[in-house]
């Protein structure tokens, strides 16, 4: 509903928007408290907030806060058309593409990914702002200044939402996707959070991806394969952490509870992405995810397949991260002193040292070529670069099998 | 361009006594006209009136608790609109839906004073 009420009001008028859900949303409620739910609760609400936005724009027509420069809005302000322009806007085959070209509005390269995040969840995904704080432990007050910049941008250079043409729908998807992305890997793996996984967000993200897979225009090979990754990513949330909030290793996780419907329902969307010519960085992180969720135990994952398509994800893109996660498959297949010449011939040392995982990793090197001491000081540099509780919990919990 | 008004006159009671459906169709047709003017940005505003009013006349200011004329002659509703001339804004007035209803569309440039 968000989405309609931002095309009659422009994007910068978000809060007018909002105002106009929570009215409708408040009357909903007083009215079914008495005459009971309607039929079609839906379209009781959309009826109520249609009308709504009547009384706004009758009140607001002189005003400057509407642009009505734009011709499909000019029309409401004449009592002529105000109404029948009005229900253009609710039309249901409008309301999805709505919601998809708040999505690309949204996702500009000129607005930083954070406040591409916030922006989303809040005017797409319903949360409050309060909501939006918590997720990333910050002011609310932090939150709306985000919000503003964001309409600030919005309003300085004129942007109306609108899915774009098929020219472009490729490159302008590959920002909306990797905003998903983010919003996906923020929920699971918190790194503002107590608690690692946040599956109130994770299902937001799939959702995102998902509206995109339902219109044709947008289904790319890409987006089929990161909804594939991020679903067999899900599917393992559940052995990822102990009843006491720890995070569990792939090796030791018990993958009887891995969730099957997951799974298949990834697979299938990852076979839906073999088509065209693109070979995107999802469609192999999802192939090694993929590769993960059906081997039987750790021992029989098939890590020669996982390390030919790291080779190929590097070769899209020179990634340190994704070369550290390559020397744990090299650890896996060839032993630690093959690991530990593959991590020191990373590029980017620098940048490296600055991420946790490093740490972690030539720790656990170390720890196989019996250098107890060593490895025990790059769990301590890993502790000191992580935020997430469980993590810091795992690392010290290495640091003390091995002083034990 | 220059700015005309469009003083749409008569045809309310033709259609107060429509049916729905051609009300309806009124309206749509309403709504196309007014799309087109609004895309070639010639759409300024306008709105319909309703049939009641007062007027005031004279220098006395004598009180009426009616418009000045009634029926075909009583004002229905404005449209402020751009265009070239007066030949290219009278082509334009002729769209007007309201015709349906047997109206008469009074069609006068906004004069530049001073």
């Amino acid at each position: 509903m968000v989405a309609v009420l931002v095309k009659v009001f422009g994007i910068e008028n978000l809060e007018i928007a909002e105002d106009v859900v929570q009215d409708a949303l408040v009357s909903a409620l007083e009215t079914w408290k008495f005459r009971g739910v309607p039929d079609n609760p839906k379209a009781w609400l959309y009826r109520t907030a249609r009308n709504k936005a009547i009384d706004i724009i009758r009140r607001k027509k002189h005003s400057k806060t509407i642009d009505f420069s734009d011709p499909e809005r000019k029309l409401l302000t004449s009592e002529y058309t105000l109404s029948s322009t009005m229900d253009n806007f609710w039309k249901e085959e409008y309301i999805k593409d709505d919601f998809l070209a708040m999505m690309y509005a949204c996702c500009h390269p000129d607005i930083s990914p954070e406040n591409q995040i916030t922006f989303i969840l809040k005017s797409l995904c319903g949360f409050s702002t309060k909501e939006v704080a918590k997720s990333f432990l910050t002011s609310e007050d932090t939150i709306s200044k985000r919000i503003y910049r964001t309409k600030e941008h919005f309003r300085k250079h004129q942007i109306r939402p609108e899915i774009p043409s098929s020219e472009e729908i490729t490159s302008k998807t590959t920002v909306v996707l990797s905003t998903i992305y983010l919003i996906f890997n923020e929920g699971y793996n918190s790194t503002h959070h107590d608690q690692l996984i946040r599956k109130d967000i994770i299902s937001q993200a799939l959702w995102l991806c998902k509206s995109l897979l339902d219109t044709e225009l947008t289904q790319l090979p890409e987006v089929y394969a990161l909804m594939a990754l991020m679903l067999f990513h899900t599917a393992r949330l559940d052995s990822r952490l102990s009843d006491q909030g720890e995070l569990i290793l792939l090796s030791d996780q018990d993958r009887t509870i891995w969730n099957e419907e997951l799974i298949a329902q990834g697979s299938r969307y990852l076979n839906q992405s073999a088509f065209g010519e693109s070979l995107s960085t999802y469609h192999l992180e999802a192939a090694i995810a993929y590769k993960h969720c059906i081997a039987k135990s750790y021992e029989t994952t098939d890590w020669k397949e996982i390390l030919k398509y790291y080779d190929l994800l590097l070769k899209i893109k020179s990634d340190p991260i994704v070369s550290l996660n390559r020397c744990l498959v090299i650890l896996e297949l060839y032993g630690a002193e093959e690991a530990l010449n593959a991590i020191k011939s990373i590029k980017d040392q620098k940048l490296l040292k600055k991420y946790y995982l490093y740490h972690a990793t030539l720790g656990d090197i170390y720890q196989q070529l019996i250098q107890p001491n060593i490895a025990v000081k790059y769990y301590q540099n890993a502790m000191k670069l992580t935020q997430s509780a469980p993590e810091k919990q795992l690392l010290k919990h290495k640091i003390g099998e091995i002083l034990n | 361009m220059k700015e005309f008004l469009m003083l749409i006159r008569g045809g309310q009671e033709g259609y107060q006594s429509a049916s729905p459906n051609e009300m309806q169709k009124n309206m749509e047709h309403w709504q196309k006209w007014m799309a087109g003017l609004a895309r070639e940005e010639r759409l300024v505003g306008g709105q319909p009136l309703v049939s009641e009013g007062n007027t005031l006349t004279g220098s006395k200011k004598a009180f009426t608790d009616r418009p000045f004329a009634e029926g075909k002659e009583l004002v229905g509703g404005y449209l402020l609109i751009k265009a070239e001339s007066l030949a290219e804004a009278t082509e334009i007035a002729k769209g007007c839906p309201s015709f349906e209803y047997d109206c008469s569309v009074e069609v006068r440039e906004i004069a530049p004073v001073g």
